[in-house]
């Protein structure tokens, strides 16, 4: 195997070569002229990251699938893709949801952060990702960037938990390896109350 | 089990008024599907276990919001999440125990979208039913839960009828204990349902656990003042603390005056399928103190008429414990 070919490159190139062309031939065959009158509009305004941006979104397309596929942000991991394992978590106006459970249309009004838009603008980590870093919170990694949202979500609403509050904050995202208090030191170090 | 990350082409309908809501939900009838917070929605149509033509996104209608005080207690529109009821100044002052139930529901992702609505009327977690076999609750002829190899350790001890599936939801036990009405409107007007009534068992109607029915919108639910900042206890026991589902729940509502109880609603989750309320425990507690020793009274009086299935036993004792540890009023 070509040792550049990693699965991320694989999928950002599926998404650079064809989402234009589904988007407007298999998604539009599909449902362009028989739409029902009222029905939502796919073409939708999407702020993500800050940022605005035009996607063309399917009517029961879920914010996880715009997200990876259409965007190209695969940080936003899928696990279970059935809201029982807490990957996906992003936020939607400061509140932590699971993208794989939310249609794109129903945060269409909404600033929605992933993990990519967490970073300073000169490339600085996150509070939450640099105690993560420094608490060796992840083990293999995969749960992590759910785990981040939910950790940012919490230190919004309550910047000084307690640990038992952030076990709870923290309980909607599964860790297989097991890491959980690793991540609660690595919640309680951004917090500032662990040095 | 065929598992699909994408669901199946559909409409999407989002609309800002009840009375479009209403138009939308009554054109398509059955093949509708109202949507709140969509956690018990998208798994259905992601497993092809279900399918709708439409969906009905309810979240943009603003009549459906909030908490108010009313004249006699307060309503709390069907749209507000789980997250919002556990945090409201009124509810955990007055209400507490719905507060509690409703922060035992699923996870901290899911009580964030999830709504008061959407949690009374979310389908049985009956796996076999869950996983799209032709069961009685499906409009087939059998149940596959209560056969001699049937995996029923979830399901009903009570009042089974064909099907076995217990009701899932952590507040409308506490809701039926508040003695809550539930406000629906359809196209020809608003009706107001005792939440009592509104939980409907395989008895009556085996395809729906409510008696909302196509073209309904549950678009709201009232709490009088008569248990407010009455003595409350509620307990949900399950295998996991986040996610899960009830093995049995209990909310109690007492009025207790010096020391002895005058009135009080025991209401029990997740043994049949409707919440069930424990009239002959109320009768027996009356006028006593809320004590230890009235709690031992009770025995097992709460589970003496219970048919358990084969892995289900374990519930019997399970809620004459939950039952206990309420009158006593201490975990």
């Amino acid at each position: 195997m070509n040792p550049k070919l990693t699965r991320r490159r694989f999928i950002k190139g599926v998404i650079a070569s064809g989402a234009a062309a589904a988007s407007s031939t298999l998604w539009y065959s599909a449902s362009g002229a028989d739409r029902p009158a009222g029905a939502v509009e796919r073409l939708l305004s999407l702020n993500v990251n800050g940022q605005v941006r035009r996607v063309d979104v399917a009517p029961q397309e879920t914010l996880a699938h715009t997200l990876r596929y259409k965007l190209g942000l695969t940080g936003t991991k899928l696990g279970c893709n059935r809201g029982e394992c807490g990957a996906c978590t992003v936020l939607a106006d400061d509140v932590n949801i699971y993208a794989c459970s939310t249609l794109t249309h129903e945060v269409k009004d909404r600033a929605v952060v992933t993990v990519e838009g967490l970073r300073a603008a000169d490339g600085t980590l996150h509070p939450v990702q640099a105690a993560f870093i420094e608490e060796l919170s992840p083990a293999c990694g995969f749960c992590t960037a759910g785990q981040v949202m939910s950790a940012v979500a919490l230190l919004k609403a309550n910047p000084k938990p307690t640990r038992e509050e952030a076990r709870q904050a923290m309980s909607g995202n599964v860790c297989r390896c097991g890491a959980y208090d690793h991540y609660l030191n690595g919640v309680m170090r951004a917090s500032g109350q662990l040095s | 089990m065929s598992s699909h990350d994408n669901m199946p082409e559909m409409s999407l309908y989002q609309p800002v008024r009840v009375e479009d809501a209403i138009g939308i939900a009554s054109q398509f009838a059955e093949r509708g599907w109202l949507v709140g917070g969509g956690q018990d929605t998208y798994g259905w149509l992601k497993d092809r276990a279900k399918t709708a033509d439409a969906l009905i996104d309810l979240k943009g209608i603003e009549s459906m919001r909030g908490i108010k005080e009313t004249a006699d207690g307060i309503e709390i529109g069907a749209l507000v999440t789980l997250t919002e009821i556990t945090r409201n100044a009124l509810i955990k002052e007055r209400y507490s125990l719905l507060a509690q139930a409703a922060g035992r529901v699923a996870s901290p992702q899911i009580r964030n979208v999830g709504t008061l609505a959407g949690n009374v009327s979310q389908d049985v977690r009956c796996w076999y039913y869950r996983r799209g076999l032709n069961c009685y609750r499906a409009g087939g002829n059998l149940c596959y839960a209560d056969t001699p190899e049937g995996m029923n350790r979830e399901h009903a001890i009570f009042n089974a009828s064909r099907c076995v599936a217990v009701t899932p939801s952590d507040t409308g036990p506490a809701l039926v204990a508040l003695e809550a009405q539930m406000v629906i409107q359809n196209a020809s007007g608003q009706r107001v349902v005792p939440a009592e009534e509104f939980f409907v068992g395989p008895n009556v109607d085996i395809r729906h656990t409510t008696v909302l029915r196509p073209g309904d919108i549950l678009t709201a639910v009232r709490i009088p003042a008569k248990w407010a900042n009455a003595q409350f206890y509620f307990e949900k026991v399950a295998d996991r603390n986040v996610w899960d589902f009830a093995l049995v729940s209990i909310s109690a509502a007492m009025r207790v005056n010096n020391g002895v109880i005058e009135d009080s609603r025991i209401m029990v989750g997740a043994v049949q399928a409707t919440p069930r309320r424990l009239t002959s425990v109320e009768q027996a507690i009356r006028g006593k103190p809320r004590n230890e020793s009235t709690a031992n009274g009770l025995g097992n009086l709460a589970s003496s008429d219970a048919n358990p299935l084969n892995y289900n036993h374990f519930k019997m004792p399970l809620m004459d414990n939950l039952v206990k540890r309420a009158v006593r009023g201490q975990a």
